[in-house]
């Protein structure tokens, strides 16, 4: 991690000549890239983006000028471009803010890590995939045989006019495992993966090794399976199928700043009113979901928002009924409903929108044999392959890597291409159990916004059970 | 001063920065050793409008650099952003070049590596008439009074720069701006893009009209269609959208030998087209630079379908060397860069009567493969999507979901491709502003298959 100190004070000191209040958000990120795809390197590369987001206050609208020109002059000019283009905007501004939206902080965040990511050695992370790769190779049908890392060391300070001054840094971990099985004009894939804030102490060769193991042979016996069946049946999806679930179907529509029409253009809407906070019955009396930024591990914790908000846990959604949206403080006085604190950016040079962090399905008290006990006539599913959803996210369709078809209680027979679709509200409202062991997984790759943006998220959840569900296989 | 004369001091300024930082590092290399290098940059003004207000406004300027050394047949990448003050760049840039030797010193031998070489010289320089930023917003909103406008403009000076030890040297640099949008009457949408190198109100004023007469149409009463398979006219953005897929490994060859295309059996000849289906890549279109990252320079046009006939699928050069294939100046992504589909014969005026009884989608939305094999794929209507009967539109439909093979939707339900094709500028801004877009017609399909 490069140890910048930037002038701010001396910046913020320039920007309050002319603004109302400023703020400067440092951070600097770097993440490197190995790959090795049937025991040869694939890719090895890292990239550092350095750089401060120059923020001010004029006439009641915020505006933003990013630049990678650290010394004192290049923040000012920065400071100087935002002020500049934000005073000719703000007489066609959306709402008139106050530095209230942006409230004095202080404090230190750090990722639960008992190793620095960066005591890794290149050659270590190589062996590792190398060795992956290697235990992957159980057939001549396993055309591909990936095995990928990506390491990612982010600092981001934050400094305000009004005395916030926040450091966080992060240590986060993305591994993929996949094998592709081919044979005539059939393929299929499974793959395992591992993502979240961790130190180089989840860098486990014997996971590593045993997972390569189980997805090459899952591969292979699902080129073999038959398609999944079509009809209405019940449905149990896994933890890293319910991670996609929630994150369509609860997380985005509940973003205040899609309620609110920002993301129309681009993203969608939502079919979550204002008026529908306190009122809708989203989902079963099962369902309790959580905003949790203070999760060890799980890729979207942190103490403060890019706003300098301090982020605290939440629950959005209780028995069933909603509850709270995801919506920042500048969010919450355009709405007047309650938020948390999710004004967050993807960079440096990107300013903070509304956006998920961790989204939690909290447990319930079933085992995964209870569940599937209290199954007749279902599918089990795991690991998301496909997804899309409407602008509104209501119409759903979600395809996974591996189904088992599920009779009298009983788990049974491999099916390949299980897919199914639904409708949000109606979908929750089947949900009919829910597992005592939740998992966590998350993504790197969540985007939104304009100029658009990828953050990361976390989604914990059990297994759960949903009854009556449309769905359906593949065609080949 | 005014913003033109800021924005070309940026090109050149870039320019003569990356010419002296590439010379010097260039001169540090020690024998065995060869280097790619890459510069992507941009100064940029993104407003993001809502209710035909301002929501955000970001200032962007932005160098990215990356080099890729090979050195006894190992090859490492590694980027960063840099500042433009020529003293800590290249100390930046010094510091790069060590981190990269100390990992190939160590790294396994890579036997795709594809060695550098001097694929010649380009230079390419595209000067706008941008609006002064303090000027964006009026010239927006003035034209749109009384509209629920939502949307983004963007801006700017794009760079991209590559240069190699061997003498390779390539330079483009484009000013441009969109203004992608939409306009609403409650929930119903139209939407409209407004792109070039030179703003025009009066321009402007015409794109927006003909966004609001789209709009007007959707006050029709709204029809309730039922999942089914239904004739469908997707309108030359939702086309764009659908044929986006093939750039999701459908047309990249190491996709088809790891046994991840959609078109294996296209590529294998146990599938075919419509023979009404013809796709280029044509970098005559303008949208984007012919070099790719390892200044490899692709053929103006490349004939990727012809008739319905797989041509060829865009091949990288490392993806060459792996499986004994021929490059072609593809991307390492293996992505269309500048796709142009042919344009058929159905004239504009006729589209609703050939269309008949059925739908006219104008976007679709959020699409996914959901049956890769099967080259299926699922996704939205969205936007201006109405019901019509016996070639009138009768009112706009509620959004539905679709699920469809691209082997049926561009093979035997194909039915006609119009005579008039538009550009879709790429109006990416992930990371950075993006290059590119297509060339596409409207496409009318048969029994197009909706299932929510």
């Amino acid at each position: 991690m490069p140890d910048t100190v930037i002038p701010h004070e001396q910046a913020l000191h320039h920007a309050l000549q002319f603004s109302d209040w400023a703020a400067i958000r440092y951070s600097s990120e770097t993440a490197t890239h190995r790959a090795v795809r049937n025991d040869k390197p694939e890719s090895n590369e890292s990239s550092l983006e350095e750089g401060a987001m120059c923020e001010v206050l004029v006439d009641g609208h915020f505006g933003y000028a990013a630049t990678a020109d650290l010394s004192l002059s290049g923040l000012q000019r920065a400071f100087d471009r935002a002020i500049t283009t934000t005073r000719a905007t703000s007489q066609h501004k959306v709402h008139s803010f106050t530095p209230g939206q942006r409230p004095r902080t202080t404090g230190v965040y750090r990722s639960a890590r008992r190793r620095d990511l960066d005591a890794l050695s290149v050659v270590e992370i190589t062996d590792c995939l190398m060795a992956a790769s290697r235990a992957m190779s159980l057939s001549d049908r396993l055309v591909n045989r990936s095995a990928r890392a990506m390491l990612v060391q982010t600092q981001i300070d934050y400094f305000s006019s009004n005395g916030s001054e926040t450091r966080q840094s992060f240590d986060m971990l993305d591994i993929t495992l996949a094998a592709t099985a081919a044979e005539g004009l059939e393929s299929q894939t499974r793959s395992w993966s591992r993502t979240g804030q961790f130190g180089s102490e989840a860098f486990d060769r014997a996971a590593f090794r045993e997972n390569a193991e189980r997805v090459a042979r899952e591969a292979l016996d699902l080129l073999a399976a038959d398609n999944c069946p079509s009809g209405h049946m019940d449905l149990v999806l896994m933890p890293d199928q319910m991670m996609l679930q929630i994150h369509e179907s609860i997380g985005h529509p509940l973003e205040l700043d899609r309620i609110l029409g920002d993301e129309r253009n681009y993203a969608g809407w939502s079919f979550v009113k204002q008026e529908d906070f306190g009122r809708l019955q989203y989902g079963s009396s099962l369902m309790n979901v959580a905003f949790d930024p203070g999760r060890a591990h799980e890729l979207a914790s942190y103490d403060f928002d890019d706003g300098g908000n301090r982020a605290t846990r939440e629950m959005l959604i209780e028995n069933g009924v909603l509850r709270r949206g995801l919506g920042s403080l500048e969010s919450q006085v355009r709405s007047g409903l309650p938020g948390v604190a999710n004004f967050r950016s993807a960079s440096w040079n990107r300013a903070p929108i509304d956006r998920m962090a961790n989204i939690n399905l909290e447990p319930g008290t079933s085992s995964l044999d209870e569940l599937i006990a209290q199954v007749e006539h279902g599918v089990l599913m795991r690991t998301n392959r496909s997804w899309s959803i409407d602008d509104y996210r209501n119409k759903f369709q979600f395809g996974c890597e591996h189904g088992q078809l599920i009779e009298n209680g009983v788990l049974g027979k491999l099916v390949r291409n299980p897919n199914y679709r639904g409708v949000t509200v109606d979908f929750w409202n089947r949900l009919a159990g829910v597992g005592s062991a939740a998992e966590t997984h998350g993504t790197s790759f969540c985007g939104k916004g304009e100029p658009s943006q990828i953050i990361r998220v976390g989604h914990a959840s059990p297994p759960c059970l949903f009854r009556d569900v449309d769905v359906f296989g593949g065609q080949s | 001063m005014s913003a033109a004369v800021l924005q070309e001091d940026f090109i050149n300024r870039l320019r003569e920065h990356f010419d002296v930082l590439s010379a010097y590092v260039l001169a540090q290399l020690n024998a065995g050793e060869e280097l790619t290098i890459n510069v992507a940059a941009e100064e940029s003004l993104f407003v993001r409008f809502n209710s035909n207000r301002v929501r955000q406004n970001t200032d962007v300027e932005q160098i990215g650099i990356s080099l890729r050394l090979q050195s006894n047949r190992r090859t490492v990448e590694k980027s960063r952003s840099l500042g433009g003050n020529m003293d800590a760049d290249r100390l930046a840039l010094m510091h790069l070049l060590a981190q990269c030797r100390d990992e190939v010193a160590v790294l396994p031998l890579d036997p795709n590596q594809v060695p550098i070489e001097n694929n010649g010289t380009s230079s390419e320089e595209f000067r706008g008439a941008l609006l002064a930023a303090q000027d964006v917003v009026a010239a927006v909103v003035a034209p749109a009074a009384g509209c629920d406008l939502a949307g983004l403009y963007a801006s700017g000076i794009v760079i991209r720069g590559n240069c190699n030890s061997k003498g390779q040297r390539h330079w483009f640099a484009t000013e441009t701006f969109f203004l992608d949008y939409s306009i609403y009457k409650g929930p119903q949408a139209a939407k409209g893009c407004y792109a070039g190198a030179r703003w025009s109100a009066v321009e402007w004023a015409s794109n927006l009209a003909r966004t609001r007469t789209l709009l007007a149409l959707l006050a029709k009463p709204q029809q309730d269609v039922k999942p089914g398979a239904y004739r469908t006219y997707l309108a030359p953005r939702a086309f764009s959208d659908l044929l986006g897929m093939l750039g999701w490994g459908a047309l990249s060859a190491s996709a088809w030998k790891q046994g991840r295309s959609p078109f294996k059996k296209l590529a294998e000849n146990e599938a075919r087209l419509s023979p009404l289906l013809s796709i280029d890549e044509n970098f005559a279109l303008g949208l984007t630079p012919r070099f790719n990252d390892l200044g490899e320079v692709s053929a103006t046009r490349l004939p990727l379908i012809e008739k319905g006939e797989l041509k060829t699928l865009l091949v990288s050069s490392r993806t060459a060397k792996e499986y004994g294939l021929m490059a072609n100046g593809a991307s390492e992504g293996e992505g269309p860069r500048a796709m142009d589909v042919r344009a058929g014969t159905l004239a504009e005026q006729d589209v609703l009567q050939a269309l008949g009884t059925g739908l006219y989608l104008s976007n679709l939305h959020y699409l996914n493969w959901s049956d890769p094999v099967s080259a299926r794929v699922t996704g939205m209507t969205r936007y201006a999507c109405f019901w019509v009967e016996e070639g009138e539109i009768v009112g706009p439909i509620r959004d539905l979901r679709w699920d469809e093979s691209l082997y049926s939707a561009l093979g035997s339900k194909l039915m006609a491709l119009t005579s008039h094709a538009e550009i879709d500028p790429a109006v990416d801004t992930y990371y950075r502003r993006a290059l590119g877009g297509s060339r596409t017609p409207g496409a009318l399909i048969d029994d197009f298959s909706f299932t929510l």
